[in-house]
């Protein structure tokens, strides 16, 4: 499981940083996006990666008897992933609207606001 | 009352945050109130940085002995809630903050925050996110609170709208989230290694680590410092910053000068916590003089004076991270110096650039006004695109003798920036000097020493080459040359500015004491990390009672 996981925050940050590189502002956009999904994995699999591993104690902690911590799954990358996830898509929407301006006052989607060879 | 006093700690984020968010329910045409909220809002943050200053000093040891006071948010202990930790580099930060965001916000009252409605609570949430940088104990709290500055920032990056000022926020919204998924990495990787994102908790955890652990550790500290340093503005991240920050309205970029300084809080108060200071240093040391060069160079070819002002803040970058990089105790009470006096510096120069170019309205370099589109927000909420250039309407109290004011005031910038006695910044930069060649001879390093005093000497010798040949066009040649009208609201701001930088000189001698005491605290983080974690065990102790 871990190299798959591993294999898919590879490739996609590897298209991101890609897609971060290119001159057109959507294809800018798409590598953020891509990038902050690999981050987003990446946090997650921090938390070590657990089948079937609640993140919350049960019943039995609370009747006192002594539990295996490792049948548990970590519950803060889950929560650091849930902010990541709400800041990474309020930030992204501002940069659409950034870049709708710019395609509207310039007239290209070039991320210097004009084609290299005009 | 002490147990009130513990309080204040938390206010510098909450005072902000209700204001800002207060200021939404305003309508437009009360922008009286809207200026009362903000004003009473920044003058509670200073007061409360004035009493945290106070507070944490040795003078007053009866609320926290020493000097580190811990705020548990929801009264979580430590390691498992997110502390707010405030100590004397806090404080003294906060303070700083609040005194540039003061002088911003009421130079912006003059003509610049209309129209207000989203203006004053962007200004609100900027201030936030840079107080609850400098108060929290929870790496991934600092990460929340740089998206909450960087998110205002944006907004009144791009205030006033035009083409070349939506071309370069692009660019400053792309590298800033770049920026922040950079952290975000670090953050995880840090968290996976050692288990915990409480600083002070980390302090302890990293030694501990297995040297497999310890490599991924240092792996994500670095690319935390990544992170940091496109913040701070350093070589080679800082592309972005000298168009940015001058192509912002003047209140704007003022406050923005708050900004590079928050990334160099960050690489101080995490290089001296997580003792990464050995390993890091050397690095920064030469990453500080290649930012120091190319800022020089930049001083030199600008044209405009925001420009040159941009690269002086980028120049003070290279200095403070180069002086950080040496890894010399004794420096840091110099550093924080320096920090404050270029803060302040930054700030007063912005401002000033925004009434010197008022004076050549025949040529403006890059004028808002020049672009006949209309921004999709304006059109959007039915507003008539406002103009910052637009002739100046006779209200407010204008100012006798404007030219003089404004060439006085150009005087006392370039001799803050460049390091001229009587002003501070002289003080600042000998202090640095000195104290770096006192230890030169006992230093491993004597010849980076050397190094670095030459290139803050050229630095400051081009700086004041560059501003001479400014200073020269804007008021010497008369030919192009308008007298504006300045209302006091934007004159007294900047004179203000100063004369709290001449104090800073008279000063000097107990402020450098505070911040001895400050650098001394950074250096020992024990007391720092008892302070944080001791919380756990106080809430432990009652329970224990219990059975």
């Amino acid at each position: 499981m871990e190299i798959v996981y591993a294999l898919g925050i590879g490739i996609l940050a590897a298209s991101g940083v890609w897609l971060l590189l290119r001159p057109r502002t959507f294809q800018v956009l798409m590598g953020l996006l891509l990038l902050s999904y690999a981050t987003n994995l990446f946090i997650f699999g921090m938390g070590r990666l657990a089948q079937h591993a609640p993140p919350i104690l049960d019943a039995a902690v609370a009747a006192g008897e002594s539990v295996d911590p490792s049948k548990y799954a970590d519950p803060v990358p889950q929560a650091l992933v849930l902010t990541a996830i709400v800041i990474g898509f309020a930030t992204t929407a501002l940069f659409l609207v950034v870049l709708l301006a710019l395609r509207g006052q310039t007239g290209t989607d070039h991320v210097d606001g004009r084609e290299p060879d005009a | 009352m002490n147990a009130l006093l513990r309080h204040l700690v938390v206010l510098p984020i909450i005072v902000p945050l209700l204001a800002g968010t207060l200021m939404f329910f305003l309508a437009e045409a009360r922008r009286r109130a809207r200026v009362a909220l903000a004003l009473i809002s920044v003058l509670t943050q200073l007061a409360v940085g004035i009493a945290l200053l106070y507070l944490t000093s040795d003078a007053a040891p009866y609320i926290w002995p020493e000097g580190v006071g811990v705020y548990p948010i929801g009264g979580w202990p430590a390691p498992f809630g997110i502390a707010l930790v405030v100590d004397r580099l806090t404080a003294v930060m906060v303070t700083l903050s609040a005194t540039v965001a003061l002088s911003a916000l009421v130079y912006s009252i003059s003509r610049w925050d209309r129209p207000g409605q989203p203006f004053h609570s962007l200004f609100q949430f900027l201030v936030m996110g840079l107080n609850g940088a400098f108060l929290t104990g929870d790496l991934f709290n600092l990460f929340v609170f740089f998206e909450v500055l960087l998110a205002a920032s944006y907004g009144l990056m791009l205030r006033g709208g035009g083409t070349e000022r939506l071309r370069l926020g692009l660019h400053y919204v792309a590298v800033n989230l770049t920026g922040s998924i950079l952290f975000l990495v670090g953050v995880a990787l840090i968290y996976g290694m050692a288990g915990t994102l409480n600083m002070a908790d980390l302090a302890g955890r990293a030694a501990a680590l297995a040297p497999p652990e310890r490599a991924l550790f240092d792996a994500g500290a670095a690319i935390l410092g990544v992170a940091f340093l496109i913040k701070a503005g350093s070589w080679p991240l800082n592309f972005w910053l000298p168009g940015t920050y001058s192509i912002a309205i003047a209140p704007v970029a003022a406050a923005f000068a708050m900004m590079t300084k928050v990334g160099l809080y960050a690489v101080l108060r995490l290089g001296t916590l997580m003792s990464e200071y050995e390993t890091l240093g050397a690095a920064l040391f030469y990453i500080g003089l290649a930012t120091l060069a190319t800022a020089t160079v930049g001083l030199l070819g600008a044209k405009h004076l925001a420009r040159l002002v941009s690269y002086s803040v980028l120049v003070s970058t290279g200095i403070l991270l180069a002086a950080l990089g040496l890894r010399i105790e004794a420096l840091t009470a110099p550093i924080l110096f320096y920090l404050i006096v270029s803060a302040l510096t930054t700030c007063t120069f912005f401002m000033l650039t925004g009434m010197t170019d008022r004076t050549r309205q025949t040529n403006p370099p890059v004028s808002p006004d020049d672009d006949v589109g209309i921004t999709p927000a304006y059109v959007a909420y039915g507003i008539k695109k406002p103009s910052v250039y637009a002739a100046d309407v006779d209200a407010g109290v204008a100012i006798p003798a404007v030219m003089a004011f404004l060439g006085m005031a150009f005087v006392c910038c370039v001799m803050l920036v460049v390091g001229l006695p009587p002003l501070p910044g002289f003080l600042a930069k000998f202090a640095l000097l000195a104290t770096a060649l006192g230890v030169a001879g006992s230093s491993p390093t004597p010849i980076a020493v050397w190094l670095l005093c030459a290139a803050v000497l050229v630095s400051g010798l081009a700086g004041l080459i560059a501003l001479s040949r400014v200073g020269m066009r804007l008021f010497w040649s008369i030919a192009t040359r308008t007298t504006p009208r300045l209302r006091l609201l934007e004159a007294a701001p900047v004179a203000a500015l100063v004369l709290l930088a001449a104090t800073l000189t008279v000063l000097a001698g107990p402020v450098n004491r505070y911040l001895g005491s400050a650098a001394s605290s950074l250096h020992q983080p024990d007391a720092y990390v008892r302070a944080v974690l001791s919380l756990e065990t106080r809430r432990e102790r009652p329970e224990a009672k219990k059975p």
